[in-house]
């Protein structure tokens, strides 16, 4: 079984929320789209107050280079354009939409056949994909019109799917895997032929025996798609670590995956792309967990984006557990806690984690003492508890010689330090002031 | 034989003694006695306040310059500028004394914790990764890096309110925790008669029901105070009021004018109770609000 060389730790897995199948979220009352669900610019609205938009409708247009398509996820009336505090209470501009009935553009295809065919050219792929507002929905939400885009003088290789869901708690992609396979390989045969590349790997940890059974069957009857299970280690599903556990090779620092000819996308990304392209749907919906050990049930949700997260746990839970200490928007070890649970959800959401009290708590913190745990477990190679040490004492034109910036946050180091540093959010504040730095240079 | 020895090594002495006098008098760096003596007057602390690398780098500048103009140390203040002035033999540039000022009011009980932060205690750090305890997104963080900064001691973190406590007289107006303030709530401003002052204690720039909603204390940008300023000091920009230091009067009309108490007026002495306002327009008797009523914070998500 293959694996990337470097770091890497085994979390406690807590795949609790396997068996339960993807089920419909009821439409709320109001949604509210937030215009920066992706990485880059926001977009800008092209809908004003009470406007009515049916489901798919493009209602905000990306007019920079990064930034991508939003369309309605449900049919009603603008309410209003306004300020929308996010899961961690900044504020963002959203479209507001009250809910009446559900009425879809008459473009979208809603039959459940599966269409396997694909008759369109590489380059009107990319431009639909752009249209359809797809992002890569393995949680940074790069636009996908853009990575399909190969630029010049560069060449794509290999075609990586990342289905590994290293995350603890997340079941989201295997629920996909098990319920949609040959959606997403359509999926895949449509991006690979995006960038014409011979082989898609689809790269699966291996404690997900059932979804790499079913795909591995389902990949027997497409041309060009490899089933690689992986050996099951945090962060398995980081893009530079699955190229490496996938191809052997290594992404210098600084560049970008394309660089070494790979280009690696989420395999929920290819369901969505799969509905984009062959049923002409927008990216609206997305496959959410809500799990947590203390909860009384699993459940998987396909939502409508723009839900809020309070919606989500109204309709799953009834209401919080009395002793919740966090909500979580991701998994345990690169997820963002809310604050704001009046949030609406985004195109990037993959979970809703709920934990108590005593599983949220942070351990007290004491000093370092040098065993060198952090270094051995940092997938980049890099030196976590001397950019501590460099961030407190702000020196930080040395982190940055210490490549500081070449940390992809996975949270191993602070998950194998036994003094409990905050070793990652140290380092997050290190790259901030690297950036800072670089900008004021500039 | 001791003798020789003695002799071969006085004179190996006298002969590295004489080429060193020459060096020295052929490479002698010239350097005015008075950046020394600059150096000994001025504080010390290398604050860095002046803009200046640190207190010699402030002293070099100062001989450099031979006078006193756009160079102020805000640390030493008068005296040292006095200090300075008679050394350099010109007149001293005194500038209003400034104190740091906590613009925010955020405290445990007016703006109610709605979530627990449990991470990296570092304001900058906080700042990047959400809005807040109460959900303000302009409010004091609490963690502290303004008191970390300071170089005098002068800033303290009081665990009641959760907000910054600036100690007057050992503030010198550097300026460290105003950099350090990643939310840009402390302000330097004019230290005032008798340390008096009036400020909006509120940075927020949301509108006044959405300010409202995470601080109780917050200025909701109503525009009473830029009407009652009999001196045009207040002016409201973006939901938010802003007193100019340099027009207001101390007069505090706007304190008893605002309906949230986000201005504040301090080092008053209390007055006596409803006495009428005299018809010169001079100092209304409105006595500095009093802080909302502390509430327990409720422990949430």
């Amino acid at each position: 079984m293959k694996t990337f060389k470097m770091g890497g730790v085994h979390p406690e897995e807590n795949k609790i929320s396997t068996n339960a199948t993807i089920e419909q979220m009821p439409l709320p009352k109001q949604v509210a789209v937030l215009m920066n669900q992706h990485l880059g610019a926001p977009a800008t609205p092209i809908v004003a107050k009470g406007d009515k938009v049916k489901v798919g409708q493009l209602i905000a247009e990306a007019q920079a280079f990064m930034c991508a398509n939003i369309h309605s996820p449900v049919s009603g009336t603008v309410n209003k354009i306004d300020v929308c505090k996010d899961i961690v209470g900044l504020p963002k501009t959203a479209i507001y939409i009250d809910v009446e009935g559900d009425e879809w553009m008459e473009t979208i295809d809603r039959t459940p056949d599966i269409k396997r065919e694909c008759t369109l050219e590489p380059k009107e792929i990319v431009a639909k994909l752009k249209e359809m507002g797809i992002v890569g929905l393995g949680g940074a939400t790069f636009p996908a019109h853009i990575k399909y885009s190969v630029p010049e003088g560069k060449k794509a290789e290999y075609l990586i799917i990342n289905a590994a869901e290293c995350e603890p708690y997340l079941t989201s992609d295997h629920r996909v895997m098990m319920e949609h396979a040959e959606e997403i390989c359509i999926g895949v045969s449509i991006l690979r032929k995006a960038l014409g590349v011979p082989n898609a790997y689809i790269g699966i940890e291996s404690n997900k025996p059932e979804p790499i059974r079913v795909m591995t069957e389902m990949a027997k009857t497409f041309e060009g798609i490899i089933v690689e299970p992986l050996v099951v280690k945090y962060p398995q599903g980081a893009e530079k670590q699955l190229i490496n556990s996938i191809t052997g090779r290594k992404v210098p620092s600084g560049k970008l995956p394309i660089d070494v000819g790979c280009v690696v996308s989420n395999i929920g990304t290819t369901f969505a792309v799969y509905e984009a392209i062959q049923k002409n749907k927008p990216l609206i919906e997305n496959i959410l967990t809500v799990t947590g050990k203390k909860l009384p049930s699993q459940h998987n949700y396909q939502c409508r984006i723009g839900i809020t997260y309070n919606d989500i746990i109204k309709h799953a839970l009834g209401e919080l557990p009395e002793n919740t200490g966090k909500v979580i928007s991701g998994g345990t070890m690169m997820g963002k806690a809310i604050s704001n649970l009046d949030a609406p959800t985004t195109k990037g959401a993959s979970s809703v984690l709920v934990m108590d009290e005593t599983e949220s708590r942070r351990r007290p913190e004491s000093n370092c003492i040098r065993c060198g745990k952090c270094v051995n477990a940092c997938p980049m190679g890099l030196e976590p508890y001397l950019f501590s040490a460099l961030v407190k004492n702000n020196r930080i034109e040395e982190a940055q010689a210490h490549n500081i910036l070449d940390c992809i946050e996975c949270g191993c180091c602070f998950f194998s330090c036994p003094a409990n540093k905050p070793l990652t959010d140290e380092i997050r504040l290190g790259k901030n002031k690297v950036r800072a730095m670089m900008a004021a240079k500039k | 034989m001791i003798l020789t020895a003695v002799l071969v090594l006085g004179l190996i002495g006298i002969i590295f003694a004489i080429v060193l006098y020459f060096v020295a008098q052929k490479f002698k760096v010239l350097e005015d006695p008075l950046i020394d003596e600059i150096a000994e007057v001025l504080p010390g602390a290398n604050c860095g306040g002046c803009g200046k690398a640190g207190c010699r780098a402030m002293a070099e500048a100062f001989v450099k310059q031979g006078n006193m103009d756009g160079l102020h140390c805000p640390a030493g203040g008068e005296e040292v500028a006095k200090k300075v002035a008679a050394l350099l033999g010109c007149t001293a540039e005194i500038s209003d004394p400034m104190v740091a000022v906590v613009r925010c009011n955020g405290s445990c009980g007016n703006a109610v914790a709605k979530n627990d932060y449990d991470g990296l205690a570092d304001c900058a750090f906080a700042n990047s990764v959400y809005a807040g305890e109460s959900g303000c997104v302009f409010g004091c963080l609490g963690l502290g890096n303004c008191s970390k900064a300071c170089q005098f001691g002068a800033l303290s973190m009081d665990p009641e309110t959760g907000l910054p406590v600036v100690d007057d007289d050992k503030c010198t107006a550097c300026g460290a925790c105003v950099k350090a303030c990643p939310r840009g709530i402390i302000e330097l401003r004019k230290k005032g008669v008798k340390n008096r002052r009036v400020f909006v204690a509120c940075r927020n720039k949301e509108k006044g029901a959405l300010a409202r909603k995470s601080c109780t204390a917050a200025c909701i940008g109503c525009g009473k105070c830029e009407k009652t300023c009999p001196f045009g000091a207040i002016k409201v920009e973006n939901n938010l009021a802003y007193i100019d230091f340099n027009l207001c009067r101390l007069c505090r009309k706007c304190v008893a004018e605002c309906p949230t108490g986000a201005i504040h007026a301090v080092n008053f002495p209390p007055l006596p109770p409803k006495k009428e306002v005299p018809a010169d327009g001079a100092p209304a008797p409105a006595p500095a609000k009093e802080p909302a009523p502390e509430k327990v914070p409720t422990p949430a998500v």
